[in-house]
Formats: C-alpha cells, sequence, structure tokens
C-alpha cells in the first residue's frame, strides 16, 4: 500500500492512532492540537474506532484520566500543545516514574505571555525532565509514522514509559501532506495488543503511586533514570524494525550532507527541512556546511551526537525557545554539555530565533550559518545570538 | 515483605514501584512523629468504638475487655480520638511528660 493521500496531518495523525487501535482516548482540545482530538471523537462516535473517549475538563484531568487509563492495561492517547502541556506538567511526572505507557503528540506552541497560539519549542523544553521518552518530527508522514512507533516503543516490556511526539503547531498540524498510510494488516503485525505485566485488577490488587520515604526515594529516580537512558537501544529497535516492514527509516541522529562538512547546523522539528535548503545553497556556492537534526530529544543519544559532530569545527544551533537569564536555549546548552568533556570538539555558536510562529526562511537559516561562522572565528561578547529581532 | 526499604536497592524495586503486596504500610512506623499521646481512664469507657471509626490512621482496636486503644507504633498523636470521645476517656499529654 503505497498510495499518497493528500490530507491535512492532524487528520493523518488521528488516523495513526486508529491504525494503532488505541483503546481510550482521554483530551482537551487546544490549539494547534484541536484537529488531531477532534477527528478521534468522530472516529470513535462514528463506530470507526472502538475505544472509549473520555472528554475532561482541563488537560490536567486529561493526564489524570491517561494515568488510570494505562494503569490497567489500555492502550492510551492524547494531544496538547503549549498552554495545555503546561497545565499537565505537574500530572506528567507520573506515568515515566509508575512505568505506564502512553501516547501522547504535542503539536509545539509559544507560551502566554503574551498571549500566542502559534510555535515555537517553549512547550518542549519547559518539559524536558518530566522523564518521557520525546521524538522531534518534522513532516506529517514522520509524524504518522512515529505515532505507530511510539506505541511499540512505550508498550515494549523493556522500556514501559510514556512517549511524546512532538510536531510544529501549525507548521506540521495544520497543513495539508502527501500521506502514506500503512496498511492495517501491516500495522497490526507491527504493534501486537498492549499487555502490561502489572495492571489494576480486582482479582489481583496492586497498589500504585505509594508515597517514597527518604530512604528509598533516591533508589526510585535512579531506576527511573536507567530505564530512560536502556530504553534508547529499544527505541533505535523500533525505528529498524518500522524500515523492515515500512520502508522508512528512523534515527536519533539525522544527517544531512554531513561527510567531510567544517561547519554543521543543528536544528529540530520542521524547520530543519527549510535550513536542508539553505545547506543545499550553501554547499552550491562552495562552503563546507552540513545538518543534523536531533530526532530523539529523550533520552538524549549521547554517542550518536558525539559521532555526528566529531569532525566539524563549527556547529551552529538553533532554538525556539529561551531559558530566560541562562545561558541561551536549551538544545544549545544540552550540547555544550554533552561536547564538554571530549578532547576534539568544535565551537558551538548557539541562536535563538523562530519564536511565536516567526518564519525562518532559506536565506534566513543561510545567514544564521554565515553569522555562526563569523562568530566562531572572531568571539562573541554574548553567551548567545537572536537572530531577527528588531533593534 | 523479603527485605525492609531500608535495604532495597535500586534493582529490586518493582515495575514503576508497584506494590504488590498487600500490607506493606505495616512496617512504615508512624509513632515516632508523636509530640503528645493518648492516656486513657478505661473505667469511664463504654466501649463504643467511636475512637477507632475516628482515628485517621486507623490503629486504635479493640482489647480482650472489650475497651479501646491506639498501637502506639502508628498514633501520630494528632488527638481526634480525645476530641470525639464524648464520655472523655481520653486525655493527650505531652510525650516527654
Amino acid at each position: 500500500m503505497t498510495t499518497r493521500v493528500g490530507i491535512e496531518v492532524s487528520i493523518a495523525i488521528a488516523d495513526a492512532v486508529k491504525l494503532a487501535n488505541a483503546d481510550v482516548v482521554a483530551a482537551y482540545p487546544i490549539t494547534p492540537q484541536t484537529h488531531i482530538v477532534e477527528h478521534l471523537a468522530e472516529l470513535v462516535a462514528n463506530g470507526e474506532l472502538d475505544a472509549e473517549y473520555i472528554p475532561v475538563e482541563s488537560e490536567h484531568s486529561a493526564m489524570s484520566a491517561c494515568v488510570g487509563s494505562a494503569a490497567v492495561g489500555a492502550r492510551t492517547f492524547t494531544a496538547t500543545a503549549g498552554q495545555g502541556l503546561e497545565l499537565m506538567h505537574e500530572v506528567l511526572y507520573i506515568p515515566s516514574n509508575m512505568r505506564l505507557p502512553m501516547v501522547m503528540t504535542v503539536a509545539n506552541r509559544a507560551l502566554s505571555a503574551p498571549l500566542s497560539v502559534w510555535g515555537d519549542h517553549s512547550d518542549m523544553m519547559a518539559v524536558r525532565d518530566v522523564g518521557w521518552i520525546q521524538i522531534v518530527v518534522e513532516n506529517g508522514q514522520e509524524a504518522v509514522d512515529n505515532v505507530i512507533c511510539a506505541f511499540r516503543m512505550a508498550e515494549d516490556k523493556r522500556v514501559l514509559l510514556p512517549v511524546m511526539v512532538h510536531l510544529d503547531g501549525f507548521n506540521l498540524s495544520h497543513v495539508i501532506e502527501p500521506i502514506i498510510y500503512p496498511d492495517q494488516a501491516e500495522v497490526d503485525k507491527f504493534l501486537p495488543p498492549i499487555k502490561y505485566p502489572l495492571p489494576l485488577n480486582p482479582d489481583r490488587p496492586v497498589a500504585m503511586g505509594d508515597f517514597a520515604p527518604p530512604v528509598i526515594y533516591t533508589e526510585t529516580k535512579w531506576a527511573q533514570e536507567v530505564n530512560i537512558r536502556d530504553s534508547k537501544e529499544v527505541v533505535i529497535e523500533v525505528w529498524n524494525e518500522y524500515n523492515k516492514a515500512f520502508g522508512r527509516q528512523y534515527r536519533p541522529v539525522e544527517q544531512y550532507r554531513t561527510e567531510g562538512a567544517k561547519v554543521i547546523l543543528l536544528t529540530m522539528g520542521s524547520f530543519s527541512e527549510t535550513a536542508a535548503v539553505a545547506v543545499d545553497e550553501l554547499c552550491n556556492e562552495g562552503q563546507s556546511v552540513g545538518q543534523i537534526r536531533l530526532r530523539l530529544w529523550r533520552p538524549f543519544p549521547f554517542e550518536e551526537f558525539r559521532a555526528a559532530v566529531k569532525d566539524c569545527d563549527i556547529l551552529v544551533v538553533l532554538d525556539r525557545a529561551i531559558s530566560f537569564g541562562g545561558p541561551g536555549g536549551a538544545v544549545a546548552s544540552e550540547v555544550k554539555a554533552a561536547l564538554y568533556n571530549q578532547t576534539k570538539r568544535p565551537k558551538i555558536v548557539s541562536f535563538i530565533a523562530g519564536l511565536g510562529g516567526r518564519d525562518i526562511t532559506v536565506s534566513g537559516f543561510k545567514e544564521i550559518v554565515n553569522r555562526g561562522i563569523e562568530v566562531a572565528r572572531k568571539g562573541s561578547p554574548n553567551e548567545y545570538e537572536i537572530y531577527g529581532v528588531r533593534e | 515483605m523479603a527485605k525492609s526499604e531500608s535495604e532495597l536497592t535500586w534493582k529490586d524495586l518493582e515495575l514503576g514501584c508497584i506494590v504488590t503486596e498487600p500490607g506493606s504500610a505495616r512496617q512504615y512506623k508512624t509513632g515516632a512523629w508523636r509530640s503528645q499521646r493518648p492516656t486513657y481512664d478505661f473505667k469511664k469507657c463504654i466501649k463504643c468504638g467511636i475512637c477507632a471509626l475516628f482515628c485517621p490512621e486507623g490503629c486504635i482496636g479493640q482489647n480482650d475487655d472489650g475497651t479501646f486503644e491506639a498501637d502506639m507504633d502508628y498514633c501520630k498523636g494528632c488527638g481526634i480520638c480525645a476530641r470525639e470521645c464524648w464520655p472523655r476517656v481520653i486525655t493527650m499529654v505531652e510525650e516527654e511528660e
């Protein structure tokens, strides 16, 4: 089945959740994620997806309902964005320590104030430490594929963790793209029914979410850290299996024209495709420029990232969120930390741009790369530069 | 429970810290939190058990003679039993007394 259909990415994501045969969807609509759960509500109401659809009163309740649903061993999905993700924040830490698998798509959106429904990565960076596996996609096909992969990663007995799939709000969620729908029988083969090992069940009672006094809390946190760190191997394995079944390969760090490149531009999300065009143009103009895209944000792919940048001299990092009063964007901070102890490491130049839905054009990316090269050579008094701000 | 919490390593923890055996709270003795303790004038006790019903810790049990008394391994000394006991069997006193 390799027919491409033109369809809005949000609708395609909902269809992917149907292909994954989710049992429970608990969600609250919020721009720019609304079309995902709206279409899921239609699919359930029309009897096309045999699932419980729980229309909750807030995102805090949505995530709480998802925790309960996963605890009884149901395949669980939700979606949110921006302020909704923030309202969920408190509950997000619960399924990751309690090892409850579920999948959530986040249509990335800027955070208030001032009010902005448009896209950036502020919401994603605010939930960096909640203990979920976090995947970033660049186009609609990747979103569909990774929603299906995410269920298999989440439910793997070696993992049993919640998984977030980040897609840029509007830039991806609201555009119509050519999508190849995987065949239902193939998806069923790839994604066997969920078998949570210790579900809530009156015949075999267990207690979940108990409290941990100081004598045991550290042990619970280390177990959680080892669990998510080790999940990387399974994430890679699932992507490899997906490629075998469906012919599309995903990797923790995606590389483009990096071989021999002296300068590498690091991006995440849908802007990466525009950035790739800029990389092509720079190469055509005789510059030695490549690109890497962080696909796997958590667990952070240290080995793959270090290997990808080991031969370059300059690494230009784009962040679409500000860590106020801090060292720059969260992504730049992390890649600096990942490379600090390496004997050979590139000069790292940090840029912030693309905030609150502001576009970065191909020429914009070329300016960023060229300015990055200049800063790397001459130095800069600032920790980072913000691109495109009116002085 | 095979091991107490202070002996468990991170590798011993059940999936998601799920507790699979009932009664694990028994191990967690909360009596040391107390700053006051209940004292009893059992002659006044009418064996109604209202103290046990109100005890938030569930640590009040019935003695062989029908009177009610808190298990001091778990009693946190909140004083709710003394407040609810209308025949005034129970008086809270400072622990150091």
